[in-house]
């Protein structure tokens, strides 16, 4: 498992994808979506990072106990942010 | 370990390398990236931390946020963004020559990935130079065209200064661990059996990148629809 040598045809394709996407992102950013230019925004670079994490850093390839460690930590980031926002975006409800 | 290490028989680097906790070369790499990826881990955290409070302030100035970020140069974080996905790809490449023990293309990548790395923070300090000269930086000093929109937009620049600077700084430390990594390949320290500073420096520097992929939308972008 971390003999596995990734081959350089699936880093240079994760990098073309990577460049497709910024600039996806960036022309999609001038078009007036609403609430869904973020949404937008978010997922692209939600996937630009899976690549990454994934092909770049070798996740893909990892033992399963350290992929175990980075979904723990991404999960941990997940809390959070849904947490506080349970607070932050309920308070109008109040009012 | 020491004794092992005055031994010297070619061909004995993997061994000479393996410490006596653990059972195999292989063993000991998933170790060390498994080390690294907890330390990424509490690094996801200290950044989420910033990204939490970018997340709150917007939430409520929405609209002011938005308009603070077309201060933001989008051609120069377009091309910051461009240049560390280049540096990510010559890193990897990097792991790999080491992998697949090319000492010369190792240096190569290595040294490209330092060149784009400081392309990154001179045009980073070029978009700082800017900010400051139009007052934007958070302070006794802060001005801003709108003053209704005053406060919330210095909110803006103070996290959009701790965010990137934070980002520059593990640049910066990156290009320290380059830096080492470049004077250990030059002495011929790694192989296929023994890259593994190579390689766990490689999650870091990808890590960094990943926090610019969040960081660029965020920052630059959120206000282009309303030009």
């Amino acid at each position: 498992m971390s003999d596995h040598i990734v081959p350089v045809k699936i880093y240079v394709s994760v990098f073309v994808v990577l460049l497709v996407m910024t600039a996806t992102t960036t022309a999609v950013s001038g078009i007036n979506l609403g609430p869904w230019n973020t949404v937008v925004a978010l997922g692209i670079a939600v996937f630009k990072a899976s690549l990454v994490v994934l092909f770049f850093m070798h996740a893909k390839y990892s033992p399963r106990l350290t992929q175990i460690v980075i979904f723990g930590g991404i999960f941990w980031l997940a809390i959070l942010i849904l947490i506080t926002f349970s607070d932050f975006a309920t308070r109008g409800w109040l009012r | 370990m020491a004794d092992a290490a005055t031994t010297g028989a070619p061909g004995a680097a993997a061994s000479r390398r393996l410490q006596h906790q653990f059972e195999s070369p292989a063993q000991q790499k998933d170790a060390a990236s498994l080390g690294m990826w907890i330390f990424l881990v509490t690094e996801i955290l200290f950044f989420g931390g910033l990204f939490l409070a970018y997340t709150i302030y917007r939430w409520e100035n929405a609209r002011s946020f938005a308009h603070a970020s077309l201060h933001m140069d989008i051609a120069l974080g377009t091309i910051n963004t461009v240049v560390l996905i280049c540096s990510s790809l010559t890193m990897a490449m990097a792991v790999h020559s080491a992998a697949t023990g090319k000492k010369r293309l190792l240096i190569g990548f290595l040294i490209a990935t330092m060149l784009l790395g400081g392309a990154f923070l001179g045009i980073k300090a070029v978009e700082y130079t800017d900010h400051i000269r139009h007052h934007l930086f958070p302070g006794p000093g802060f001005h801003y065209t709108v003053p209704a929109d005053a406060r919330a937009a210095e909110m803006f620049f103070s996290l959009y200064f701790a965010m990137t600077g934070l980002h520059a700084l593990h640049m910066v430390v990156g290009l320290g661990l380059l830096t080492t990594l470049l004077v250990m390949a030059r002495r011929g320290r790694f192989s296929p059996e023994y890259h593994t500073p190579v390689e766990i420096s490689g999650l870091y520097w990808h890590f960094v990148d990943i926090v610019w992929i969040f960081l660029f939308p965020l920052l630059y972008l959120i206000g282009r629809h309303l030009k």
